[in-house]
């Protein structure tokens, strides 16, 4: 993997990543130690997600969405490898995933940016873990190269808590994309965005993307942000035990502007479909914690 | 409120004066000053206090005495107050840098590994809260030097903030910085190096400043008992009924500490970087 380090702007991909999740749960176990059952405070186990079955070809944009808490972090962080499934397997080209690993670029929801280190420093330290044995040049031009990317030049000496929100995840997009990964995770990249840079920075990633194609898994709250940026769009059921309702195709042909999706008459069925989903399913989760409270 | 707004107003070329908040507390301050030397001379004159207690213009000028030769040495027992305090301090740095030297690695190792920190923390529980001047007497048997007892007494009093400190430092890295090393699979050494330690450095900083503060504290109360430096020139002084250096060494004393105290506050938002602590 190390070896294989071409110049990762402007190279064609040469890594293609199909992940294929196979029948995976998540159970958080309940407390019932012996302490808990003397405090009375024992809880049930908890099944987050059920039986989630996806096979995410190389190369296609897939999003989440789904209601609050069903159980989309689970699922990533899994991925990820930073949690493992109760039951189940993730495999990434053939190969289970046991841990983390730099073939998976992760891009955090509070960027995750380390505070003592500048922009170029932060994307500085993934090159330098993922490949210890590079030429120092090469790892700068790396850096400098993905700087550029997200549009940060001038930024690059700047500590993190000196830059805005917009910022910040431009470098966690750098951070994650300047180790090469076969693929991109990204969990509500955008959430904590106002809706102007929102708006900009998924122009970005449409942008970055045609020019660096890579298997990208994005979870988001946004239909929009969903059919702009997506092949395929997953919608998952309210937890617990959630499960992948549908899978939506996304046609549009790439490059994608914004102003110009709506023109597409299969835009307001997706989004017909997709608001349908999501308000059917958060009524029924409000309405049984309105029956719990009473 | 509103008969104020609606009223032309009456002068406008004469604006008012106004202090803000800081010039105001420090008109305050020497508001108080004056009253408090003022009443210091009255009592002392009208023989309020007792017969030993001097004015407060003869303190003032004592201590002016002190400060404009603080480097005079003619023997062991009558050196000037910049002596006596540079004994003091290097005591207090050696001390401080043994302490810190035990208790910064330990904190990390103990940050790290829970095993460890459960296997240590009945030893820290017990000893932590030992007042400092119980040492004293074991130092003097051990070491049979007062020297070398002064800064064992610093060393394990200024050890505990920093080692607990560092402690919670290492133990309490936010979890997003471990989970960007993970997904890049640092080492486990290199995370400790790059994440963690940085990570860590405010809490270490804000350990380090009250283990200083303490050994500060400390280092009177110890050099009353042993011999040398400020804390004896006091002991010597109140023998020697001089309550004028007293009070000018107590004032000293005090404005090392703040001293100090701001050097590691500096230090302290050098390594902070925004960060809470
Ligand atoms: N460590 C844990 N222990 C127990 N339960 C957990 C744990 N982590 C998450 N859960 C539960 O699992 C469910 C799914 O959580 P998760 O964070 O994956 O949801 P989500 O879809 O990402 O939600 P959101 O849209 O709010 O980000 C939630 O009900 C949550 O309470
Ligand atoms: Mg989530």
């Amino acid at each position: 993997m190390r070896s294989s380090y071409i110049n990762p702007v402007s190279a064609p991909m040469e890594t293609a990543a199909h992940l294929s999740i196979q029948n995976v749960s998540k159970i958080y176990p309940g407390r019932r130690s012996l302490l808990d059952k003397t405090l009375r405070r024992t809880s049930p186990d908890f099944t987050a997600i059920a039986d989630i079955d996806l096979e995410i070809e190389p190369n296609t944009f897939v999003s989440i969405i789904g209601p609050s808490g069903c159980g989309k972090s689970t699922l990533l962080n899994i991925i990820a490898g930073l949690s493992y499934p109760t039951t189940g397997a993730i495999v990434l080209n053939g190969k289970p995933i046991t841990g983390p690993g730099p073939d998976r670029g992760v891009v955090f929801q509070n960027y995750a940016l380390m505070p003592w280190m500048t922009v170029a420093e932060n994307i500085r330290f993934a090159v330098e873990t993922v490949y210890p044995a590079m030429p120092l040049a090469q790892q700068k031009n790396i850096v400098h190269e993905y700087i550029n990317l997200v549009g940060l030049r001038r930024a690059e000496r700047k500590h993190p808590h000196e830059l805005s929100g917009g910022m910040k995840q431009r470098v966690g997009i750098a951070r994650a994309l300047a180790i090469n990964p076969q693929m991109l995770l990204m969990d509500e990249p955008f959430g904590a965005l106002d809706a102007l840079t929102r708006g900009f920075l998924q122009d970005e990633i449409e942008r970055i993307w045609e020019q660096e194609r890579k298997t990208v898994i994005l979870i988001t709250h946004s239909i929009e942000e969903a059919l702009l940026l997506s092949d395929k769009i997953v919608m998952m059921t309210r937890g617990p035990a959630a499960r992948i309702a549908q899978v939506l195709d996304v046609p549009f042909p790439r490059p994608r502007k914004r102003e110009q999706l709506d023109q597409y008459p299969e835009y307001h069925e997706l989004k017909a479909a997709m608001e349908h989903h999501l308000s059917f399913e958060t009524r029924v989760v409000e309405e049984s914690r309105i029956k719990a409270t009473a | 409120m509103t008969n104020d707004l609606l009223q032309p107003a009456i002068a406008p070329q004469a604006k008012p004066f106004r202090l803000n908040t800081s010039q105001k507390a420090l008109i305050l301050f020497f508001v108080i000053l004056a009253v408090f030397l003022a009443l210091w001379e009255l009592g002392a004159a009208l023989k309020i206090f007792l017969p030993i207690m001097p004015s407060a213009s003869q303190t003032l000028k004592d201590f002016w005495f002190w400060i404009s030769d603080p480097f005079f040495d003619y023997g062991p027992n009558d050196k000037g107050i910049g002596l006596l305090l540079l004994t003091s301090l290097r005591r207090v740095m050696i001390g401080f840098l043994i302490g810190s030297a035990i208790a910064v690695p330990l904190g990390i190792l103990i940050g790290l590994s829970p095993v460890v920190s459960q296997a240590v923390d009945p030893f820290i529980q017990i000893l932590r809260p030992v007042s400092p001047l119980a040492w004293l007497p074991l130092g003097l048997a051990l070491m049979r030097d007062s020297e070398k007892t002064a800064l064992f007494v610093i060393a394990i009093t200024s050890t505990w903030p920093t080692l607990m400190n560092t402690k919670f430092g290492v133990s309490n890295v936010d979890s997003s910085y471990l989970n960007v090393a993970k997904t890049l699979g640092a080492s486990r050494w290199r995370t400790i190096r790059k994440v963690i330690l940085p990570a860590a450095a405010p809490s270490i900083v804000a350990g380090l400043r009250i283990s200083m503060g303490i050994a500060w504290l400390v280092i009177v109360a110890a050099e009353i008992l042993l011999s040398g430096g400020i804390g004896y020139f006091i002991w010597n002084e109140w023998n020697n009924l001089k309550i004028t250096s007293i009070i000018t060494a107590i004032l000293i004393v005090g404005l090392v500490g703040v001293l100090l105290d701001r050097l590691f506050a500096l230090l302290q938002s050098w390594v902070s970087f925004g960060q809470r602590s």
